[in-house]
């Protein structure tokens, strides 16, 4: 029997890329492409940020801001990633989801474990102690601690459908979280200062500053863009290899 | 709903049914703070807020492994889901059994500890209230966990490592509320209602989570 190629419709957008290697083709397309723009975005922010005048308060130590913050961002920007890929799961069902989760959870990780050590750095000049006790540091700190359980939690389940269900679950009730460290410098009177750059109106930062604390933003972002994408292909060869030494393992036993 | 509840507390109730032993592991949570902090009588009131609730809050996870780990090896679990009554709300009754047999015990027993900790009797009033309160939520948050790693193998530790973060708010402001009580000028309502808030959202959130997570496991 032929399939009369005429009447099957290809799939448009992101249902295109249920299909890994299609996914992987991309994925080839756009890393040197996105791992380019993060290098010439790194040097662009890293030069503005050096090069800017200190701070008549915080003196050069001002300077740790345009790693901390970006960090920060990033670091709650992957656990949107999850965010995301559990409605994917749970909703969509898109194959992908699970592995653009579970491939952004160490990342994020890594991102909320460099804001806490920039943090603990600029804090010790600053406030005079490497750590408080304080609403931010210490949901930032719950993050951390929930980034690192979704990933015993994926790694605990063998059976990738299933685990995908499960840690989207947790991704979802863990999403609590996300807001209240959002907003704890507003609800809770804390050592660390209020948002200064996403408020409405005018953001309370000379452009001096602002410039380079979003270019290295910027940089930052196309950094988790690619390593996320390479963490997907990874995700995408370890399950594939997987299949195929299940596969020669049954035909050994035949 | 009801028999569902009377036997939940019945086998918990029962030897080896786990509420006796979380009763006993407070008990020894809250014996050994002395021994690690030393025999300081005003210290060890200052920090007694903190103990009870640690101390409640690592025997309220210790039983919760078990809350569906029976039902799903004996196959009682997948009755459950058969039957008209919704998931959800099964979840919810279960909890409440669970919470009747550690959380409640936990509560009622403050006055002892709290004499063996030197705690003054408006610091054990504020500190039964706020347990009062507080420990549901532990119950339901745990659902969840429990209900997330029911069929792995050794499901306890990652299920205090999934649900402990989510309990933390629990834990400051019922320990926020317990200091508001004696220290002068900080009122003692508002960590009080926000401690019972966080335990009404969780009754509903920690059941549906629950009750959904259980749905995908089983296939």
């Amino acid at each position: 029997m032929s399939i009369d190629t005429n009447t099957i419709v290809a799939p448009k957008g992101l249902t295109a890329l249920a299909n890994p290697t299609r996914f992987l083709a991309l994925v080839k397309m756009l890393v040197p492409w996105l791992a380019v723009i993060t290098v010439v975005l790194f040097g662009i922010g890293l030069w503005m940020g050096f090069s800017v005048a200190d701070d008549y308060q915080q003196g050069r130590t001002v300077r740790i801001m345009f790693v901390h913050v970006p960090a920060v961002w990033l670091a709650m920007g992957a656990y949107m990633t999850m965010v995301s890929g559990a409605l994917g799961v749970l909703v969509w069902r898109h194959p992908l989801a699970d592995v653009a989760a579970r491939a952004a959870a160490p990342l994020g990780a890594g991102f909320t474990f460099l804001g806490l050590v920039t943090g603990s750095i600029w804090g010790r000049p600053m406030w005079g102690t490497w750590w408080v006790w304080d609403a931010r540091l210490t949901s930032f700190l719950v993050l951390l601690i929930i980034y690192l359980g979704l990933m015993a939690l994926w790694n605990s389940i063998e059976e990738p459908a299933k685990s995908a269900r499960m840690a989207a679950v947790v991704v979802l009730v863990g999403a609590i979280n996300i807001p209240i460290i959002k907003f704890s410098v507003e609800w809770f009177t804390t050592l660390h200062q209020s948002a200064s750059v996403t408020r409405l109106g005018a953001p309370t930062m000379s452009a001096e500053f602002l410039y380079p604390l979003l270019i290295m933003g910027l940089a930052f972002l196309f950094l988790f863009l690619t390593l996320h994408l390479m963490a997907m292909r990874n995700e995408i060869l370890r399950r594939q290899i997987r299949s195929l030494q299940r596969r020669a393992a049954r035909e050994v036993l035949k | 709903m009801i028999a569902l509840l009377k036997r939940d507390i019945r086998l918990a109730l029962r030897s080896g049914g786990g509420a006796a032993t979380a009763l006993l592991f407070y008990l020894a949570v809250v014996v050994a703070m002395p021994f690690a902090v030393g025999p300081n009588q005003e210290l060890l009131s200052t920090i007694g807020g903190a103990t009870l609730w640690i101390g409640a809050l690592l025997a309220g996870l210790l039983g919760l492994e078990r809350l569906f780990q029976a039902d799903f090896d004996d196959g009682s679990l997948d009755q459950m889901m058969m039957s008209p009554v919704p998931l959800a709300g099964q979840v919810f009754v279960k909890c409440a059994a669970h919470w009747l047999v550690t959380g409640l015990p936990l509560t009622l027993v403050v006055p002892v500890f709290g004499i063996f900790l030197g705690m003054d009797s408006i610091t054990i009033q504020a500190a039964m209230a706020t347990l009062l309160v507080g420990t549901p939520a532990i119950s339901f948050i745990g659902a969840l966990g429990a209900a997330v790693t029911v069929s792995l193998p050794r499901g306890g530790l990652l299920l205090s490592v999934l649900v402990l973060p989510l309990c933390i708010p629990i834990l400051i402001f019922g320990v926020g509320a317990i200091r508001a009580a004696v220290t002068e000028p900080d009122p003692f309502l508002p960590p009080f209602l926000l401690v019972s808030a966080i335990s009404l959202f969780f009754a509903v959130l920690g059941p549906l989570a629950a009750a959904f997570a259980l749905r995908q496991g089983m296939d």
